[in-house]
């Protein structure tokens, strides 16, 4: 059975297609490998009975000569997409028991497309963190380890469930979202692929938000092929979103294996920033080879805004956050806490519903919108934000995608970056930008540190230029031949 | 900028977020650091620039005046903590 | 407009009056979801997981709501603002769902505009429109349903309103009611807002200060949700002494919200609304700016029907109303359409006059709109012009106007029925008059030397016709007859 869950979801999708396997089995082979990770943590709901119900109806469509582009393939749900009837918590007490009466548009569009839902994964609170230790259900388990260590690593974050349990074969692909770097991150954390499309790519109804300008759902998979193929379902224009993009959605795994000769690949100068390890400057220098020897010309860019994207992201997020989570009130839905007064509820409902960080967020936010503050901080964040993202539309003169490493450092210990916030939050330093300018970004793993974790690299690209990103992706994928596998520790 | 406790228990209070006085100060703290380090942005010259508040260059679509929602008091009561006879029930609010 | 000052205990303060009116678009849907707008549905039954403000639910604008702006934005001669953006207004309240308010701040999508207010007597005056935006409604608290919790019915919250802030332009709360009266007319004119205050579909928030004459502007105070006419004024009224009260003890006024309490007359603070707000507007990141085509807003332009003000004054020219007369005519469309279609080839006062006396004051005695009037506009047209051609007098007209109301047919119908013509044969008269005059020889004596005695001959002739003499024809008949001047 191990067989079925090792397989990347192209070829599922294609074994499924050609009733190598039929749904129903490949589905139990998760379900079993599921339950035999639980120490992971990754899954914060398994929905067995819904799952094989799900695969027993793409079995009957397979039957039938039916099925979509996903038919019958088990893919896990970030806990941050609104499930119909199955409790959506965003990884917080504060919706503890919540049961959406709506299903998202993404996770709408893969079960359209046949996909099979095994459960919801854990993340951190509000998809605010790094590290998935932010989550009120605890943290999850990076399946890599150190060489020679048993100590528990952090698979990243926000998507740090959705990153593990992709790691840890437990389902073929998941939905993530990434509104800093939590997509890739974490796949970078885990030696997996993980992409976040330009902004507008994903519909974001039913996707519970944390910061609505910068928040993009994308998939995190094994392999390029696959996040093309689970992209493509994914995405597509939602009228239910105003900020969904009207545009068609291109056959995203066209793109991969295609020849990359004649692209102009940038190397963001600003991206060597101080104190970065040498095995990261080292691996950024072998993806520069790579790309070079498959046909790409390299050009030095300059992105001088680049350094001021993590502060300016960390006003704009936790101020977009401080408004978005005010609902979380207590009175319609979710926790409600004690009190005398109706201030009292609202008060203590959000003390105790709200996590450490999410508070931290909240009041940052609140604090900068606030009456004197609105221009110092807000105001100047969006145009710092909009520099930001001129130094991209500048580079885009001279090149057509950008090569950087995906982060700073490889995965840390559970533990490991709590006691200052700034530190945590330097994780993101190389994704952020991204988000700002609201430009796809992918991240491939590209090899092992010497402590024998995985490390990743990222391609941004101009917006809806996912297409050239696939194909760089591919190149890298290829040249890199990554196929390590975390030893299976967990079960 | 310095934020001190005055400040945080403002602030909590505007995000209706119950802090205890002991973590006033640590908040404070760790709030002014974040801050601190976010004052960098003060270096880059912003003079004439159009604020982004979003990364999308669509304008805003319009929906059609059809009704195709609602009408369903069951599915919005479904999650409450309380509800009575068709209502939401919240702590009493004195005007 | 020095006879509206307040004569205080020591010297006259100027009123200065500015209103925030929120009128709630007449669409069928909400400005952001897909739900019912509508009065008197079950408690949530008007309710999308949008407006109940759940996880991951997205705005989107309604159409409709925008062209209503519009159109109300060109109606008050205002500028329309080809881009306009919609903020959030951040504050915790059991009836506000998202925990914000969907408003346009910074940058509205109407700005400055004019409104011409004519008061009863004819005079007019201009209130300057600061802006107009859309912004989302809030559901409804009732605190009177259970002694410990307050029970929240979100059917409200979402539907749309158009915010229209006036310049503190009115110095009297009967200004202040004939703007808002002005205003209201031209709404409805509009199709924009249905008007219905007592449903709360419009509503005013009244700022108020003193000051005197000459001087500055005075502290403000807010007085929320004001909610009739007569209200309006009470308020106004109320809170202007109480603030000249304040000033003359040497008191200062804070600026604050209050409350008017329509039981007791009075306004109060609304002590719990008093914490420091703060309510942290920034761009709502779910939206895009609101972009209009130049076609789309002169397509709106285009569909403008005619407005009050405009048709009070053509309504005065060209049917030479009094002042008073066309302002109650044009203050509906349904009445205006009335009176046209009513005054058609006809003496178009006569027509304004039972309109307005008659047929208005009938309707509003019974509570009725002139739509449910029993008597259709071409019925009383007939009804005037028979009074013009002299077929009836206007005392019989009263008479004939009863029966239509009754339903009785047509005016002419109603006449030739009931015998109610008029005499003016004079053959006829002439025979009643001398039977009257050989049978009173010693009045007709005395009539000779006392002309004004006429009317009791006059009087005579008329009863013996049942009325339906002509009353002109009997007069001059009686003056022949008896030899007087």
């Amino acid at each position: 059975m191990t067989e079925l869950t090792a397989l990347t979801l192209t070829d599922a999708v294609e074994g499924l297609r050609t009733k190598r396997f039929s749904a129903e089995e490949i589905t139990r082979a998760h379900l079993e490998a599921m339950e035999g990770a639980r120490t992971l943590n990754a899954f914060t709901v398994e929905t067995p009975d819904r799952a094989l119900e799900m695969a027993r109806a793409s079995d009957a469509r397979i039957a039938r000569g039916e099925g979509g582009p996903l038919e019958g393939a088990p893919l896990g749900v970030k806990d941050l997409f609104s499930t119909e009837g199955v409790e959506t918590t965003a990884g917080s007490r504060i919706l503890q028991g919540f049961k959406p009466p709506y299903e998202s548009t993404v996770t709408a569009n893969l079960w359209r497309d046949g996909a099979v839902m095994l459960g919801k994964l854990n993340m951190d609170e509000f998809a605010m963190g790094s590290s998935n230790e932010t989550s009120a259900w605890g943290p999850v388990a990076n399946p890599w380890r150190s060489r020679g260590s048993n100590a528990s690593l952090t698979p990243g974050g926000s998507s740090g469930g959705s990153a593990s349990a992709v790691a840890a074969d437990l389902c073929l692909g998941a939905t993530a979202s990434d509104t800093g770097g939590s997509i890739r991150q974490p796949a970078a954390f885990t030696g997996t692929v993980g992409i976040k499309p330009t902004y507008g790519r994903c519909s974001r109804w039913g996707m519970v938000a944390f910061a609505s300008s910068l928040d993009q759902a994308g998939p995190i998979t094994r392999s390029v092929s696959d996040a093309a193929l689970m992209l493509r379902s994914m995405s597509g224009h939602d009228p239910k979103d105003s900020t969904s993009l009207p545009v068609e959605t291109p056959d995203f795994t066209q793109f991969v294996g295609r020849d990359v000769r004649g692209l102009r690949v940038g190397v963001p100068r600003e991206y060597r920033v101080d104190g970065m390890p040498a095995e990261i400057e080292q691996l950024w220098e072998q993806g520069v080879a790579w790309l070079r020897d498959a046909g790409c010309e390299i050009v030095e860019v300059s992105l001088p805004h680049t350094r001021y994207a993590l502060p300016a992201y960390y006003i704009v997020a936790p101020a977009e956050a401080s408004s978005n989570l005010a609902r979380y009130d207590g009175m319609r839905f979710g926790y409600r806490a004690g009190g005398g007064t109706l201030t009292e509820v609202y008060e203590n409902t959000r003390a105790e519903g709200f996590g450490d960080e999410v508070k931290r967020r909240i009041l940052i936010g609140t604090y900068v919108l606030s009456a004197g503050f609105y221009d110092a901080y807000y105001l100047r964040a969006l145009k710092v934000r909009r520099r930001i993202a001129d130094d991209f539309d500048r580079a885009w003169e001279t090149c057509d995608a950008l090569l950087t490493p995906s982060t700073p450092t490889a995965a840390f210990a559970l533990g490991d970056k709590d006691a200052d916030p700034v530190t945590m939050y330097l994780n993101d330093v190389f994704t952020v930008p991204a988000n700002l300018a609201g430009l796809p970004g992918i991240s491939v793993p590209a090899g092992l540190d010497a402590n024998g974790l995985p490390l990743g690299l990222q391609l941004v690209g101009r917006a809806l230029d996912e297409g050239t990103l696939f194909s760089l992706a591919g190149a890298l994928e290829q040249a890199a031949a990554f196929r390590a596998k975390p030893e299976r520790w967990w079960s | 900028m310095a934020v001190d406790a005055e400040t945080v228990r403002r602030v909590a209070r505007l995000a209706r977020i119950a802090e205890p006085e002991a973590r006033l100060d640590p908040l404070a703290r760790e709030i002014s650091g974040i801050l601190g380090w976010i004052e960098q942005l003060n270096e880059v010259d912003v003079e004439g620039v159009e604020p982004m508040a979003t990364a999308v260059h669509a304008t805003q679509p319009l929906r059609e005046d059809v009704v195709a929602d609602g009408g369903d008091p069951a599915r919005v009561l479904g999650n409450a903590p309380r509800s009575d006879d068709g209502f939401f029930v919240v702590p009493k609010v004195v005007e | 407009m020095t006879d509206t000052l307040i004569q205080g205990r020591t010297g006259p303060w100027e009123i200065v009056l500015g209103l925030e009116v929120h009128a709630q678009v007449a669409s069928r849907a909400k400005l952001f979801s897909g739900a019912a707008v509508g009065f008197g549905a079950g408690p949530n039954a008007q309710v999308s997981t949008v407006d109940a403000g759940f996880p991951g639910m997205l705005p989107v604008l309604n159409r409709f709501c925008v062209e209503q702006a519009v159109k109300t934005g060109l109606g008050l001669n205002a500028q329309i603002h080809r881009t306009s953006r919609f903020d959030r207004k951040n504050y915790f309240y059991p009836d506000l769902p998202q925990g914000y308010q969907i408003s346009q701040l910074y940058h509205p999508i109407v700005g400055e505009g004019a409104l011409e207010v004519e008061r009863d007597d004819g005079s007019t005056f201009t209130v300057g429109i600061e802006r107009l935006h859309l912004e989302q409604d809030a559901g409804k608290s009732i605190h009177d349903m259970d002694p410990h919790s307050t029970y929240v019915d979100l059917n409200r919250s979402g539907t749309a309103l158009m915010e229209i802030v006036s310049r503190p332009d009115m110095r009297s709360a009967e200004d202040a009611a004939a703007y808002v009266r002005t205003l209201r007319t031209l709404l409805r004119a509009l199709g924009t807002c249905d008007g219905d205050m007592e449903k709360g579909n419009l509503r005013a928030d009244v700022n108020v200060s003193v000051r005197r004459p000459g001087e500055g502007l005075g502290t403000r105070c807010e007085i929320k949700n004001v909610n009739s006419f007569r209200f309006i004024m009470q308020a106004i009224e109320y809170e202007a002494r109480r603030q000249v009260e304040i000033l003359e003890d040497g008191g200062k006024i804070t600026q604050e919200t209050r409350l008017f309490d329509p039981g007791r007359g009075e306004t109060r603070s609304m002590r719990s609304k008093e914490e420091a707000h703060d309510y942290r507007y920034f761009p709502d990141p779910d939206l895009l700016p609101l972009v209009l085509e130049e076609a789309w807003i002169e397509e709106i332009r285009a569909s403008l029907p005619e407005l009050p003000a405009a048709r009070r004054r053509r309504f005065a020219e060209q049917y030479g109303l009094t002042a008073y007369d066309a302002g109650v005519l044009t203050a509906e469309d349904e009445r205006a359409a009335y009176f046209e279609r009513a005054a058609g080839g006809r003496n178009a006062k006569l027509v304004a006059n039972w309109t307005v006396n008659d047929l208005l004051g009938r309707l509003s005695a019974e509570d009725r709109g002139i739509a449910e009037s029993p008597i259709p506009p071409e019925t009383l047209g007939e009804l005037v012009g028979l009074i013009e051609e002299g077929t009836i007098s206007s005392k019989i007209a009263k008479t004939v106007f009863e029966k239509l109301w009754a339903g009785e047919g047509s005016a002419r119908e109603v006449v030739e029925r009931e015998g109610l013509v008029q005499v003016s044969d004079t053959g006829a008269l002439e025979a009643a008059v001398d039977k009257l005059i050989a049978a009173n020889p010693d009045k007709a004596e005395a009539v000779k030397s006392k002309p004004q005695a006429i009317g009791w001959f006059v009087g005579q002739v008329m009863k013996e016709t049942g009325g339906k003499a002509n009353p002109a024809v009997v007069n001059a008949l009686l003056r022949a007859r008896l030899g007087i001047d």
